[in-house]
């Protein structure tokens, strides 16, 4: 009996703890991240109703049939009750499969060809980055002529790239990074944005987005690297397009 | 008794004893884990005492963190939740359960203990020699699991005693997979069709399937890994790398190849963990209540559903792994369509409940907790099964609480409930149930106040294996959670000193018990 109470006071102080508006993600600041959060209150919801259910019924299953002495039933199972709740969960859970399939495609299956393409290079336990400078083009890069200390973490071989430590980009306009590691794997992960991506070596893989918001946003590896895992700490200043335009114009000069 | 036994009830015996010691350990880790978590600069002299190299002067470095962490997970995984519920509980009650007069091949049975036991020697191996443990989590992903030493201290010998370990593991799940099958479909006893099996015997069965299929290509995975590592092959490492200013020589390989040998084990081993905790959950929740369980058939039927559905969302864990985008739609919707299962078992529990007697003895309550402790554990996946909402919970602490609660404590619960249940049985007399209900009183709001708070930090976008949250402004605003969930984990490993002496002083003082002493109707309490 004091077991019936314990799960409902659990369950409770769950659901309690849940609803408190100071536990929440941190401010969205793209159209992606607005419909994620949408679509996680809907989830939240859903389970949150589930949840509820599942626990307050137990608690009073436990709590009525406490022995009491009585005959218990001799019930073996009921086809249709089987059928109802075996229906009911599947149609909410693909259901809710298939709603949650839109701010997926959203980042993974939609491409604007006017993104702006930037490189993200990862390694033990650093960000680069590289925009195409006035040529419009990535230039060459070849292993060897990687030079960290001298700046040139891609080992790009001519051409007029900018290599950054800090990752700039305009707000307002679509981003395309290619993310690329050079030694093992990385996640690049924006909180504030909703993405969140491995970065694996031997593939450059594409992560697409739209910041709304300037500001500067903090960027965690997020796959277990090594040793200096925890320190591997990225920034993502979101800039007034034309505050970005100057950046980039006055990088190509340097 | 010997040591080298073929009697299935020794072995049986031997399995639990060497999860009991395994978890002992295991529990101890994730207390130094948490400890340094919330005072990442303190001095402690026994940290230095056993870890000389890993923490100088007492300051535990992040590579000690990452490889305790590492062990933890192994440990917990294979030599626990892997161990205790199959190998020991079905190798002891199995045989009994459906008349048969031992397992199939008992040589074979001696053989995967002993293998297992050798794999836990050299996992432990790893601790001691030259650069400590592997750092690379439970999950050893490639390429920083394959690369050796230039990777990080602990990437070298320590990273090839843990694959050999679970190699090893993986050779002696197979022999007792094989073992289980055979004598489940040969040594029924007669009149004992599949459908007159109790619920564990179904359990233990479909386990053994999925252990059949899943360690094989966990096996496969582990020796490409080794041979990357010590033979120069490249399975898993791509061209073009540089590590540590070094060029390295290896192309053509694929660190995501390896996650998807890995993952179609790690998922179904998710349910090798728990299967075997269902079937104890229904027959306790069954006897306990005075009712046959709700629905055998379905609930057979569910595990079976189970069993093969969970060979095929291997791919939720990748989402973000840079597999393709369309392969998530396909392993997303699988993955919420395997909660149809787990819905219809939890369901049929409290059905089982409904219109019974219930007799709140601790088998009882941990059967009970177990049931609340699934539904906890399994809302949470609705949410990670989603790749679009895994654009952000992945790798956080999101995840921890969730496959903490589910896998982790749900399948704890069900040993402890099978330990109070089947101890008549296993040492002829009970279990103390006072302590027992003191000890899952104890237990099961402990586990609620460590898990549920880390689902906020999960929330707030904390990422996992960090060995400390000095670095990040909005790591340090979650401290207090911190703070206030290892309090919870010294409270939580506190109580369990009170099983461990409940466990060993009932074996010898406990109070004896009569034949069938809970009223049971399967045959291992009711056939000498």
């Amino acid at each position: 009996m004091q077991v019936a109470i314990l799960i409902a006071a659990l369950a409770g102080a769950t659901v309690l703890l849940f609803v408190q508006p100071a536990w929440w993600l941190p401010e969205a600041i793209s159209a992606h991240a607005k419909n994620y959060d949408s679509h996680l209150l809907l989830t939240l919801w859903v389970i949150g109703v589930l949840f509820v259910i599942a626990q307050a019924l137990l608690a009073i299953t436990v709590f009525r049939f406490r022995d009491r002495g009585q005959q218990p039933s001799a019930v073996e199972g009921n086809h249709k009750l089987e059928l109802i709740w075996t229906t009911t969960t599947a149609v909410i859970f693909i259901g809710l499969a298939i709603a949650g399939q839109g701010i997926w495609a959203g980042v993974h299956l939609r491409s604007s060809a006017d993104a702006l393409k930037i490189e993200v290079l990862a390694k033990q336990f650093a960000w680069s980055y590289r925009y195409a400078g006035p040529d419009g083009a990535f230039a060459r890069t070849d292993v060897k002529a990687i030079d960290d200390a001298g700046g040139n973490p891609f080992g790009v071989v001519g051409g007029d790239d900018i290599i950054a430590p800090i990752l700039r980009v305009p707000a307002g306009r679509p981003v395309e990074l290619l993310l690329k590691s050079r030694d093992v794997i990385h996640n690049f992960f924006v909180r504030e944005l909703r993405i969140k991506q491995d970065v694996v070596p031997g593939m450059t893989i594409p992560l697409r987005f739209t910041a709304d918001k300037p500001g500067a946003y903090e960027v965690p590896c997020s796959e277990l690297c090594g040793l200096g895992h925890h320190q591997m700490r990225g920034t993502l200043v979101v800039m007034p397009p034309e505050e970005f335009d100057a950046w980039l114009r006055e990088g190509a000069v340097r | 008794m010997t040591i080298f036994s073929t009697d299935h009830k020794v072995i049986g015996k031997q399995y639990i004893g060497l999860s009991l010691f395994a978890v002992l350990i295991g529990m101890a880790l994730s207390l130094v884990m948490r400890y340094h978590l919330v005072h990442p600069d303190a001095k402690v002299r026994l940290f230095q005492m056993l870890w000389p190299d890993g923490a100088p002067g007492g300051q535990m470095t992040p590579e000690l963190y990452l490889s305790l962490m590492t062990m933890h997970g192994t440990i917990m995984v294979f030599f626990v939740l892997t161990t205790a519920p199959q190998s020991g509980f079905g190798n002891y009650f199995l045989p009994l359960q459906i008349g048969a007069h031992d397992m199939a091949f008992p040589v074979l049975n001696m053989l995967s203990f002993w293998t297992t036991a050798l794999s836990f020697l050299v996992l432990m191996a790893a601790f001691v020699v030259e650069g400590g443990a592997p750092l690379s989590g439970w999950t050893a992903y490639p390429p920083l699991s394959a690369l050796g030493k230039i990777a990080g201290p602990g990437q070298g010998l320590g990273q090839d005693l843990w694959v050999l370990s679970i190699a090893l593991f993986c050779v002696a799940s197979l022999m007792a997979a094989i073992n289980f099958i055979a004598t489940i479909i040969e040594l029924r006893a007669p009149g004992v069709g599949y459908f007159d099996m109790p619920l564990t015997a179904w359990a233990w069965f479909v386990t053994a399937l999925i252990s059949l299929f899943a360690f094989a290509v966990l096996l496969a995975g582990g020796i490409l890994l080794l041979l990357d590592r010590v033979a120069g092959t490249s399975f898993f490492i791509p061209g073009g790398l540089v590590v540590s200013d070094q060029i390295q020589a290896r192309s053509g390989g694929s660190p995501i190849l390896f996650q998807h040998l890995f993952w179609f084990f790690g998922h179904p081993e998710v349910y090798i963990a728990i299967l075997p905790g269902m079937g104890v959950i229904s027959t306790v929740l069954s006897v306990f209540s005075g009712k046959k369980v709700f629905g055998y058939r379905a609930m057979a039927y569910a595990l079976l559903a189970i069993g093969g559905l969970g060979f095929l969302v291997w791919g939720h864990h990748m989402f973000i792994s840079g597999m393709s985008p369309y392969s998530s739609v396909a392993f997303s919707v699988l993955t919420l369509a395997i909660g149809v299962p787990s819905a219809i078992k939890t369901f049929n529990w409290i059905a089982t409940l409904w219109g019974g007697r219930i007799r709140f003895t601790a088998a009882m309550l941990y059967a009970l907790g177990f049931v609340s402790l699934f539904i906890t554990g399994g809302v949470t996946g609705l949410v990670l099964g989603q790749p679009g909402l895994d654009l952000y919970f992945h790798d956080t602490y999101f995840v921890v609480a969730h496959f903490h609660l589910i896998m982790g404590v749900a399948a704890i619960f069900a040993i402890f409930a099978a330990l109070h249940y089947w101890f008549p049985l296993l040492y002829g007399r009970f279990l103390n149930e006072t302590l027992g209900k003191i000890h899952f009183y104890g237990t099961f709001i402990g586990v609620y106040a460590v898990f549920v708070p880390l689902h906020f930090a999960g929330i707030a976008g904390n990422p996992r294996r960090y060995p400390d949250f000095k670095e990040y402004e909005f790591l340090k605003s979650l401290m207090p959670l911190h703070v206030g969930v290892t309090h919870a984990a010294y409270s939580l490993a506190a109580i369990q000193l009170l099983f461990f002496f409940n466990y060993f002083w009932s074996q010898r003082k406990g109070k004896l018990a009569d034949k069938n002493p809970w009223g049971a109707a399967t045959r291992e309490w009711t056939h000498d």
